[in-house]
């Protein structure tokens, strides 16, 4: 019975996948963190916030490439220098989105200029020419097993926030005005959710590289909240989502390396990525009058979520 | 070096006149998003062992059409970024099956000072006259576009179309400037100066010809300091263009606060 089970199964689940440690790892840490990002990147979505989602991973690689250099652990230099380049951004911003974007690109060019020359040290004084191609795309196949309960913590801070938070985000987020009469600190709101932002994005970058972790922050969210407007139930759908696109590119990419052209095997993060498009272009389809009222999120949105 | 000099004055140029309206149209993802995503195209032209000018060009194009065409359907920053990951998921692809030298994508990404040939002076000359000579023409559309989009389409001025126009002239000017100061900071030479020549003056040709100066004067500096201390340009790029955009909201509040003679006072928080 279990080997016709094995034989049926192993043309999709190819020999060695559930036994392997890279792979559990990758499992988990990469479950968790699509978890949080897709549930944390439901309001990136709806503030109109992922460029500052895209440039905090960016900035990742900054921390990530001075960590290399400074020789400690990638986690503190991706988080540490999120954090700093978050609180930057909120203090050079401007309420309004231009100008916010703009703010954004500016703490981004400085980082990656940072970034540029941490690498470039690094090529010169310990001969790691490697480092540019790991820290921007990343290994998911190559976290050690220690870092996870650090992982499953800072997550969990990261979505606790969000969930503490959840109402007046979600007011704030609607419409600062109505924020404001109500007597919400927009400002701190905005800069809390904004580290809370850094924090799981850092993670993901770590895990699947600083430029791809946008894809898991904005494409489930803004898949779920295509399929539904209220923000509690998109951020189940995000959450799903997310998990389920990393767990099969996973599969994929550990299947990829039986595949026939070379014994090589296919990034993960390609995978992964194409299949977040994949759904967001599928959950583009009930598009109708319908789903354009659904792009600007409106009273409906808020009286929604906040009579869940 | 000559070359270098050359090549770096025409992006300078043509960064200042792209990156103004950026800046009007709050397009900053998208100038960022471009060329990033480019770079992913001249990996896979590497691949195919085609010039990665080609890759460049044709990732850049495909990316600026892309997140103008899901753009009508869905929100404009989901799809720049959806846009760029897609991209740059097919690099780490394209870098997997290659056998690619670290170093070359270091420069495409941070920009070489000295990786500048005389074959590339000719086509980043021709798509910088290109560039400008589209800004200048389109110039009074893409205002009326940028600035008061109802007014534009009462006259005729499709909104949509003049977004496509601006996507398409971007990638152009990423496909130039990649080659010089690299995927990851070209964007930078585009916001940073225009960003501070907005801070500083709302008057359109002011603010244009000041975008160029300062372009000129980050992307010049950057060359001198870079050949000096063999630091990547890049570094000296963004920190230039941070530095012009930080000193110029200094002055702007300053001026708000009446210690310094106002200039064409811009609208606040702009």
């Amino acid at each position: 019975m279990a080997l016709s089970a094995g034989q049926f199964l192993s043309p999709v689940f190819a020999p060695g996948f559930f036994q392997s440690g890279s792979v559990q790892v990758a499992l988990v840490v990469g479950g968790v963190v699509a978890l949080v990002s897709g549930m944390v990147g439901v309001f990136t979505v709806m503030r109109g916030q992922s460029f500052a989602g895209h440039a905090l991973g960016s900035v990742g690689t900054t921390g990530g490439s001075a960590a290399f250099l400074l020789g400690i652990s990638p986690l503190w230099g991706f988080m540490g220098l999120g954090v700093v380049a978050a609180a930057v951004m909120e203090l050079v911003g401007i309420r309004r989105p231009r100008g916010r974007d703009l703010a954004t690109g500016i703490v981004l060019g400085a980082a990656l200029g940072i970034a540029a020359l941490c690498l470039y040290l690094d090529t010169t004084f310990k001969n790691t020419t490697g480092a540019t191609i790991t820290i921007l795309f990343g290994s998911m196949f190559a976290i050690s097993a220690s870092i996870v309960p650090l992982i499953v913590l800072f997550s969990l801070l990261s979505l606790g926030t969000v969930v503490v938070l959840y109402r007046p985000l979600l007011v704030t987020s609607v419409s600062s005005d109505m924020a404001a009469a109500l007597g919400i600190p927009v400002r701190a709101v905005g800069i809390l959710y904004l580290l809370a932002m850094a924090v799981a994005v850092s993670l993901s970058a770590l895990t699947i590289g600083a430029i791809l972790s946008t894809a898991l922050l904005i494409g489930p969210a803004a898949t779920a909240l295509r399929l539904s407007r209220r923000p509690g139930v998109a951020m189940a759908l995000a959450g799903l989502i997310g998990v389920a696109a990393t767990w099969l590119g996973i599969l994929l990419a550990y299947d990829s390396f039986y595949w026939p052209p070379r014994g090589h095997g296919w990034p993960v993060s390609f995978f992964v990525v194409s299949l977040i498009f994949v759904f967001y272009l599928l959950g583009n389809q009930p598009i109708g009058s319908a789903g354009r009222r659904r792009l600007a999120p409106g009273g409906d949105e808020l009286a929604a979520g906040l009579g869940q | 070096m000559t070359n270098t000099w050359l090549v770096a004055t025409i992006v300078a140029v043509v960064a200042g006149c792209v990156g103004f309206f950026t800046v009007l149209r709050g397009s900053a993802f998208v100038a960022h998003s471009v060329p990033e995503g480019a770079f992913a195209g001249a990996a896979g032209a590497s691949l195919l062992g085609l010039n990665t000018i080609v890759g460049l060009a044709v990732f850049a194009i495909g990316g600026a059409l892309g997140i103008g065409w899901l753009g009508r359907r869905g929100r404009h920053d989901v799809v720049t970024a959806l846009a760029l990951v897609v991209m740059l998921g097919m690099g780490a692809l394209f870098l997997s099956l290659s056998v690619e030298y670290a170093p070359e994508m270091f420069s495409l990404l941070f920009g070489e000072v000295l990786g500048v040939s005389s074959s590339q002076l000719l086509p980043t000359a021709v798509l910088g006259v290109v560039c400008v000579g589209a800004i200048v023409a389109l110039y009074r559309p893409l205002m009326l576009s940028s600035v008061m989009a109802e007014v534009g389409e009462a006259q005729g001025v499709s909104s949509r179309r003049m977004e496509m126009c601006f996507l398409v002239v971007v990638a152009l000017a990423t496909t130039m400037a990649v080659p010089v100061v690299g995927a990851l900071l070209m964007f930078s030479v585009m916001i940073g100066p225009a960003g501070a020549a907005r801070t500083l003056t709302n008057n359109p040709l002011a603010a244009m010809g000041l975008s160029v100066t300062f372009a000129l004067a980050t992307v010049w500096g950057a060359i001198v300091a870079s050949y000096l201390s063999n630091w990547p340009i890049g570094f000296f790029v963004g920190a230039l263009g941070a530095t012009f955009y930080v000193a110029a909201r200094g002055i702007a509040s300053l001026r708000r606060k009446g210690v310094v003679h106002p200039g064409s006072e811009p609208s606040p928080a702009s």
